[in-house]
């Protein structure tokens, strides 16, 4: 496709939809009943104008998929005989599947803890230092790039040459100047695995600082005053005061960051491709969607035992959303 | 006021040693795309930054380039292409005793031929007998090198790797994934907020599930669809308007769930206002709602265009692998794969992907944060 036609279908789509609610809205005034009820016959077509689009995209991309794949792990791997539980027998005894939700509860325990605690204490020292924000900038800076990218980035770090090369990887360079023997980090099993999550937690601590940062402002300036007038510590505060008064906030990131770390799947795809030990669930689904010609049963027995991670999360979101309702 | 006690000193210091780990490795990776890729291959790009001292191995040419002159055989040459700073120190011509000789020294090999060399790399080899052989002899020397840089990795990889059409392919996919929901949400968040009709609680509510629902869910029903569609139409199943649908029903939930947040917040009476004047809902839309809403299209625009620029399970299902399709973070991958060695390719391509990103995230990082903050505190 040449870059010309290229240019060409990207304009093409964005104004089909900008038509489409420029034309039916248009008509729809032009056109409209001009009578005493007007506002409702023209709101009822003015609603569906509004919603159609979105609706369509949401059912097609979302609540049927959803079901479709609840459907489909019961059924063999081209979706048309009706297997049972044997998909889910399939990966109840599937050793990489054990290993893959092994993984993934450890990235789960691990990146949304540490993130989450970096991003606190680090949220904590530049509120209190002149160039804070300069800081905040740089560790924040990992946020907006992509997962593939950071994975380039570290394996970089990650290099390994043999003992008597000259070290290009910074890790190994460091460990080689105290006299140790260079490893390959990747491949070595278990521990590779806390290599990888180094780099999701380097990239998520930015995002729990820029919350906790939002939600420091909210604490009262004279209740810290004050109990350093009383001659607290700074621990002491920083255990005492902001972190009971932080409390709903670094559930909300724990939750987010555990919501993100729940689909990783770019990292491990662009560093190890899962081997070593290193395979997560979506990684797993990955390669069942293609491996021998693709096999949506097992695929989608995997993509639910993701799904049923957000569960309670999706729970006490609706949850919330109903208290506030009723507000 | 207390300024300079022990804590705030030791909280100084450990901001910085965060702040340097979390910066080293981006610019690592920056630095070493600029240096020579001969270079990059052998030594550590924090070794670039200084002047350092280099051990380097060249082979002088052979009889094919030798000339007489007198009574003497003469080969003459340059050990490298000019590099202006590139000083050698000393040289050597075996490998045990590889800075035997200052420069300008006479070094005499077993076969009494004599060499020297000067600082810039220019060498006169001389003997009393023909050279005979095809190659010349090695010389070991020692030269400080300072820091030099160079753009020709970034020529290489935006030309002839295939980068430069995978940025713009990128661009093809991220701009309409992200102005497409962009429209038909800020509809339906509007729609959801202002106007009355059966259902939309329940609309709603779903809107609230499905911002967690992992992509992971759609992935295989929607490439059933993809296939079905194609082969019905006799269309190519994978293409840009299927990638930017499948983004935009990705991006849905939060996408709406944040306007409505944003749309709340709006005063009802300006709503009422319009409407006693007459204004349809459309009108209200247009001449109200979006000059208003501007700050928090921009937040939203960032964070869904950075999240499609950087997605790669999208771009990896949805679109072939081919020149004319393959986004940046997919060929990243597959550089990773079949050319893992070479560092200036990877480094190079990883750092013109996160260009874009990078922008934005300096020139408009305000806007980014605040789509973040907003989009969590109520998630």
């Amino acid at each position: 496709m040449s870059l010309l036609n290229l240019s060409l279908i990207v304009f093409l789509g964005v104004l089909f939809f900008i038509s489409y609610f420029h034309i039916s809205n248009f008509v729809l005034d032009r056109y409209g009943q001009r009578s005493n009820n007007r506002y409702q016959f023209e709101n009822s077509f003015r609603v569906i104008i509004f919603i159609l689009p979105a609706f369509i995209v949401l059912f097609i991309f979302i609540l049927y998929p959803v079901f479709e794949t609840v459907r489909l792990s019961f059924y063999d791997k081209f979706g048309r005989e009706f297997v049972g539980l044997y998909n889910y027998k399939w990966a109840v005894n599937d050793p990489e599947f054990r290993r893959s939700i092994l993984n993934n509860l450890g990235w789960l325990l691990i990146v949304p803890t540490l993130s989450t605690f970096f991003g606190l204490v680090i949220a904590n020292l530049a509120d209190r230092i002149w160039w804070g924000s300069i800081a905040k900038s740089i560790i924040f800076m990992p946020m907006a790039i992509s997962f593939v990218g950071a994975g380039v980035i570290w394996k970089f770090i990650y290099e390994y040459r043999g003992p008597g090369d000259t070290q290009i990887g910074l890790l190994n360079a460091i460990i080689v100047s105290f006299g140790y023997e260079p490893q390959a980090w990747l491949t070595i099993p278990l521990w590779n695995n806390v290599f990888l999550m180094a780099i999701m937690i380097w990239i998520q601590t930015g995002l729990a600082l820029v919350i906790f940062s939002a939600a420091l402002r909210s604490i009262p300036k004279e209740m810290i005053e004050a109990s350093r007038i009383d001659g607290a510590s700074e621990l002491k505060i920083f255990f005492s005061i902001i972190i009971p008064y932080l409390e709903q906030t670094i559930l909300v990131i724990w939750t987010l960051i555990t919501i993100i770390v729940l689909r990783i799947f770019d990292i491990i795809f662009a560093m190890t491709n899962g081997e070593w030990q290193t395979g997560v669930l979506a990684n797993l689904m990955y390669d069942w969607m293609f491996r021998g010609g693709g096999d949506s049963g097992r695929g989608s027995v995997l993509a639910i035992v993701i799904m049923i991670g957000v569960i309670p999360i999706l729970a006490w979101n609706l949850y919330k959303h109903r208290q506030e309702q009723k507000i | 006021m207390k300024k300079f006690t022990y804590s705030s000193i030791l909280s100084q210091l450990l901001l910085l040693v965060f702040v340097i780990i979390w910066i080293i490795p981006t610019f690592g990776l920056f630095i070493s795309s600029l240096r020579d890729k001969d270079l990059l291959a052998i030594s550590g790009w924090w070794t670039s930054l200084t002047t350092t001292e280099v051990n380097e191995i060249y082979r002088m040419s052979g009889m094919a380039s030798q000339i007489q002159e007198e009574d003497y055989f003469i080969i003459k040459g340059k050990l490298f292409e000019n590099n202006p700073g590139k000083k050698i120190q000393s040289f050597g011509i075996t490998s045990k005793k590889i800075n035997e000789f200052e420069i300008g020294e006479i070094a005499i090999f077993k076969d009494k031929s004599e060499v020297t060399i000067d600082e810039n790399g220019n060498y006169l080899w001389k003997s009393f007998n023909e050279f005979t052989k095809k190659k010349g002899k090695r010389v070991f020397t020692t030269s400080l090198s300072p820091p030099s840089f160079t753009f020709d990795n970034y020529r290489e990889v935006l030309f002839k790797e295939g980068i430069g059409r995978a940025f713009i392919n990128t661009l093809a996919v991220a701009l309409p994934s992200t102005l497409i929901p962009l429209i038909i949400c800020s509809f339906f968040a509007y729609a959801l907020t202002w106007m009355k009709f059966f259902g939309r609680d329940t609309l709603l509510a779903i809107i609230i599930a499905s911002l967690v629902v992992p992509l992971q869910m759609s992935l295989i029903p929607i490439l059933t669809i993809y296939n079905d569609f194609g082969a019905l139409f006799g269309v190519a199943a994978k293409s840009y308007p299927g990638v930017w649908m499948a983004h935009t029903g990705f991006g849905l939930a939060s996408t709406t769930f944040l306007l409505r947040n944003f749309l709340k917040s709006l005063p009802n009476e300006m709503m009422e206002a319009a409407k006693v004047d007459g204004a349809s809902h459309y009108d209200i839309f247009l001449k109200i709602i979006l000059p208003l809403s501007i700050p928090a299209f921009a937040s939203i625009f960032i964070l869904q265009f950075l999240w499609c620029w950087n997605d790669l399970l999208v771009g990896l299902v949805f679109l072939d692998q081919v020149p004319s399709e393959i986004i940046l973070t997919a060929k990243l991958k597959e550089l990773l794969g079949s050319r893992g060695e070479n560092w200036e390719i990877l480094t190079t391509g990883a750092f013109v992907s996160m260009t874009i990103p990078l922008f934005i995230f300096f020139a408009l990082q305000r806007y980014f944060i605040r789509g973040l903050v907003a989009g969590s505190v109520k998630g």
